[in-house]
């Protein structure tokens, strides 16, 4: 009966939906109140719904419902509860399910909370979420129902495939969906603000929060996916340019310079046209990567042309959401009010060089993952584009943004002052050159020449972002109680944007390190045999046999000493998955700083000795810490009162009622 | 959208077993040549992947072409000459960054295009503002009209 329920409370969902896309835009024409507030209840019931569905999903994963089709693909008895949970959308059908879940989710939060919206900009807002919402439960419904029965129940079910097993993938979907669904929002209000025809400084305040919550949890759900596979997959990798990371990569290139014309928008009423742009955009990529991936284009495109009924359903979604969207663009923009001017080098002017770089660099990553298969259907020739391609192209487009991004925040608005930032960067240019020339000291021996540069640029980064904060609180010029006074004063939007731009530092540092000084060996070892790896010694103690629930592994263990004293052990094995009979290898990580060495396990050849790889990745987990900073500096800009939602009222307001 | 495709799709192809990228008896005892072959083996592609180089790559026939590649450098080919021999054999499949040429043009062209063209409109477009000082055309006598109607309500009535 669960599976029924849910499966009902999806279509009774899909109902609530087309009311909402219908009713709304009627209510905003004829200007009848009514009509327009039916959707602040449709939306929220809309999520409970969904919610009500997924929820029965995973009622039946939990109970191993084998009748379930999807379950008895995916799941085991023998799981783990959370395995249990996180694998409903480690497959297609429920990964489409929390997809909606998350959608219907910020469409509820737009009509709970979006109370000071104008009436009929909210109207057309969540009829425009309604329209994407429905597209996507009919899609759901005709071509991947997760609720569908078997005839006959299996006994067992064929297991969640071995590697996703992990609690990274029981994060890290969620987070990525929050992300690309997020960007719905910033569609909606980008298209309602065309049937509107009107758009002003108060729309960029409405859409900037969540731009910035979408941005963040999209950071955060890359950084994740991106320690994943680091971890899990065994090849101690961090980014490989595939097409399914590009996917997740172009939104957030397209939310982030849409996050920085969103700034300049709100503040000086100047980019109005673009900020639309890039709100339709950003989605598009969000639709684009949901397409890429779930289509099964990416595999080749005869695959795609194999088994279309769910590919050709996306690729209609995609042609109405996209090409409805940018045609309603062509149209409508010309008629919007221009927005405001200003000079070349100002604070906007940065921002629209911070665009430029940003969008072409998100131009690139679409044409290389886009070109082959375009190339294979017109022509039928077969190329790749693979890492080289993109390490070669993103490089000059990554570096000239990064040195540009200390000086944004530095400039005034208006008007700027380049050689006043420059100067008040002279300590960060400083700390640049210092870290150059001591890498080149240091580490001289067999590192690319370019490296010590990339070092530098990172701590230039980072010691702009501080000098920003600096500058504003007055640090070493004011006395202290100033000081304290004018960093507790200071917006957190600014503590938000130097954290953030610190944490551009980091992430560079981190990969520029890996890059190149990561060192690695790889051996065949015998029992008590030590390898030894930028300073530490690993001795091979032997080969264990353990079980786990629903597994056997077998464990090899490794001392590991640094100057002969014993630091700690690593415990790397292979595990067998008799369901699947599938082996996984989980790599073992010894964390040392933010370094760490990396060990994993291959074969087992017949004398008794058993192949390893050895990694030491200097500086490793900077990568992903500077993520991090990225993500929480966004969560502190997003607390920052004056982008609040739902709290817009200026602060200022009690204080002048007398005066009326 | 998480990894998983991908993943399964290395699974579902790599069916012989867990064999792992770079094992040791494919090691070269000549490290410079073994550095060599590390960096070509990341611009290729092993073919029956998904965009894996035959470096990360544990299908079988990625070994074979780190075996290949190995063996060709040993006897004295330049990468240069490793590239054009897996080529020939394999079609440009096998590059991971394809050559720049006609049906490639627009792969390599189309970014620094777009960036240079942004560049130039964003100059353009500061030069043509960038002169405030400039007096702004005077008004027309229709303009002259609603402003001083606006300045002066009393003018509204002549």
């Amino acid at each position: 009966m669960i599976p029924e329920l849910g499966h009902y409370a999806l279509v009774l969902a899909l109902a609530l939906g087309l009311i909402q896309a219908v009713a709304p835009v009627i209510g905003a024409r004829t200007n009848d109140a009514a009509l327009m507030g039916l959707a602040n209840s449709t939306a929220p019931m809309q999520f409970a719904f969904v919610g009500l569905s997924f929820l029965a999903l995973i009622v039946c994963y939990v109970t191993s419902d084998f009748s379930v089709a999807t379950v008895y693909e995916n799941a085991h008895s023998m799981m783990p509860l959370v395995y249990k949970i996180t694998s409903v959308w480690g497959n297609h059908e429920g990964s489409m399910l929390l997809w909606v879940l998350i959608l219907a989710f910020f469409g509820a939060l737009v009509g709970v909370f979006g109370r000071n919206l104008p009436s009929t900009l909210k109207a057309y807002v969540l009829a425009v979420q309604s329209w994407i919402a429905c597209a996507f439960y009919l899609f759901i419904l005709f071509t991947s129902n997760p609720f569908r029965r078997l005839e006959q129940a299996p006994f067992e079910g064929r297991d969640l495939n071995p590697i996703l097993q992990d609690i990274g993938l029981a994060i890290h979907p969620p987070l990525l969906y929050l992300g690309y669904v997020g960007f719905s929002i910033a569609f909606s209000f980008a298209i309602a603000a065309l049937i509107e025809g009107r758009i002003d400084a108060a729309w960029a305040r409405w859409v900037r929060p969540w731009t910035l919550a979408a941005w963040m949890f999209l950071t955060a759900g890359i950084a994740m996916g991106s320690y994943w596979a680091y971890y899990e997959l065994g090849w101690g990798g961090f980014w490989f340019w595939d097409p399914v990371e590009n996917a997740s990569l172009m939104p957030w290139l397209a939310g982030t310079a849409l996050l920085h014309s969103a700034v300049v928008m709100e503040k000086r009423n100047a980019l109005k046209i673009w900020t639309l742009l890039l709100a339709i955009l950003a989605f598009s990529l969000s639709l684009i990567g949901t397409f890429l991936v779930r289509s099964g284009v990416l595999t080749s495109v005869h695959t795609f042309a194999n088994d279309p009924a769910r590919g050709v359903f996306i690729l209609a979604i995609l042609v109405v959401f996209i090409g409805g969207g940018l045609a309603l663009f062509a149209w409508r923009a010309p008629l919007l009010k221009q927005g405001g001017l200003f000079a070349p080098i100002s604070r906007e002017g940065a921002l629209v060089l911070n665009n430029l770089f940003l969008t072409t660099a998100c131009l690139t990553v679409l044409v290389g993952t886009l070109y082959p298969l375009a190339l294979e259907a017109l022509t039928g020739e077969k190329i790749s584009v693979g890492a080289p391609f993109f390490n070669l192209t993103f490089a000059p487009l990554f570096i000239p943004l990064m040195f540009a991004m200390p000086f944004g925040p530095l400039m005034a608005w208006k008007r700027g002052d380049i050689l006043g930032a420059a100067q008040r960067l002279t300590v960060a240019f400083g700390a640049g050159i210092v870290a150059v020339a001591a890498t080149f000291a240091v580490a001289s021996q067999g590192s690319a020449s370019l490296a010590p540069f990339g070092i530098g640029l990172a701590f230039f980064v980072m010691m702009g972002a501080v000098t920003d904060i600096v500058e504003r609180v007055g640090l070493f010029r004011e006395p202290l109680s100033t000081v304290r006074r004018r960093g507790s004063g200071l917006p957190r939007s600014v503590w938000g944007t130097a954290l953030a731009h610190f944490g551009v530092g980091v992430t560079l540092l981190g990969i520029v390190s890996v890059a190149t000084w990561a060192s690695e060996r790889i051996v065949a070892l015998k029992p008590s045999q030590t390898i030894s790896l930028a300073g530490y010694d690993l001795t091979f103690d032997g080969l264990a046999q353990r079980a786990g629930p629903n597994y056997r592994e077998a464990v090899a263990r490794f001392t590991v000493r640094e100057a002969g004293i014993p630091v700690g052990l690593m415990e790397p094995s292979k595990r067998d998955f008799a369901s699947r009979t599938t082996t996984t290898t989980e790599a073992a990580l010894m964390t040392r700083g933010v370094s760490q060495l990396y060990l994993s396990l291959g074969d087992t050849s017949g004398d008794g000795s058993i192949s390893v790889r050895l990694y030491y990745k200097p500086n490793v987990l900077l990568i992903w810490l500077g993520a991090v900073a990225m993500a929480i500096g966004g969560g502190l800009s997003l607390s920052d009162r004056r982008l609040r939602v739902g709290a817009p009222k200026p602060a200022a307001k009690p204080a002048m009622l007398p005066a009326e | 959208m998480g990894r998983w495709a991908f993943v399964i799709l290395i699974f579902a192809l790599s069916i012989a077993g867990p064999v792992r990228a770079v094992q040791p008896d494919e090691v070269l005892k000549d490290a410079t040549l073994e550095a060599r072959a590390r960096n070509l083996s990341r611009e290729l592609r092993c073919m029956v992947c998904q965009n894996q180089s035959i470096d990360d790559s544990e299908a079988p026939l990625a070994r074979d072409l780190r075996l290949l590649v190995r063996e060709r450098l040993t006897k004295g080919d330049s990468d240069q000459q490793v590239l054009d021999f897996l080529v020939a054999r394999y079609g440009e499949f096998v590059l991971l960054k394809p050559p720049f040429e006609r049906h490639t043009l627009l792969l390599w062209g189309l970014p620094p295009l777009v960036l240079m063209g942004g560049l130039l409109g964003l100059w353009m477009r500061a030069r043509r503002h960038s002169s405030p000082h400039q007096a702004p055309d005077a008004l027309s006598e229709e303009e002259q009209r609603r402003l001083s109607t606006l300045v002066d309500p009393a003018a509204r009535d002549h």
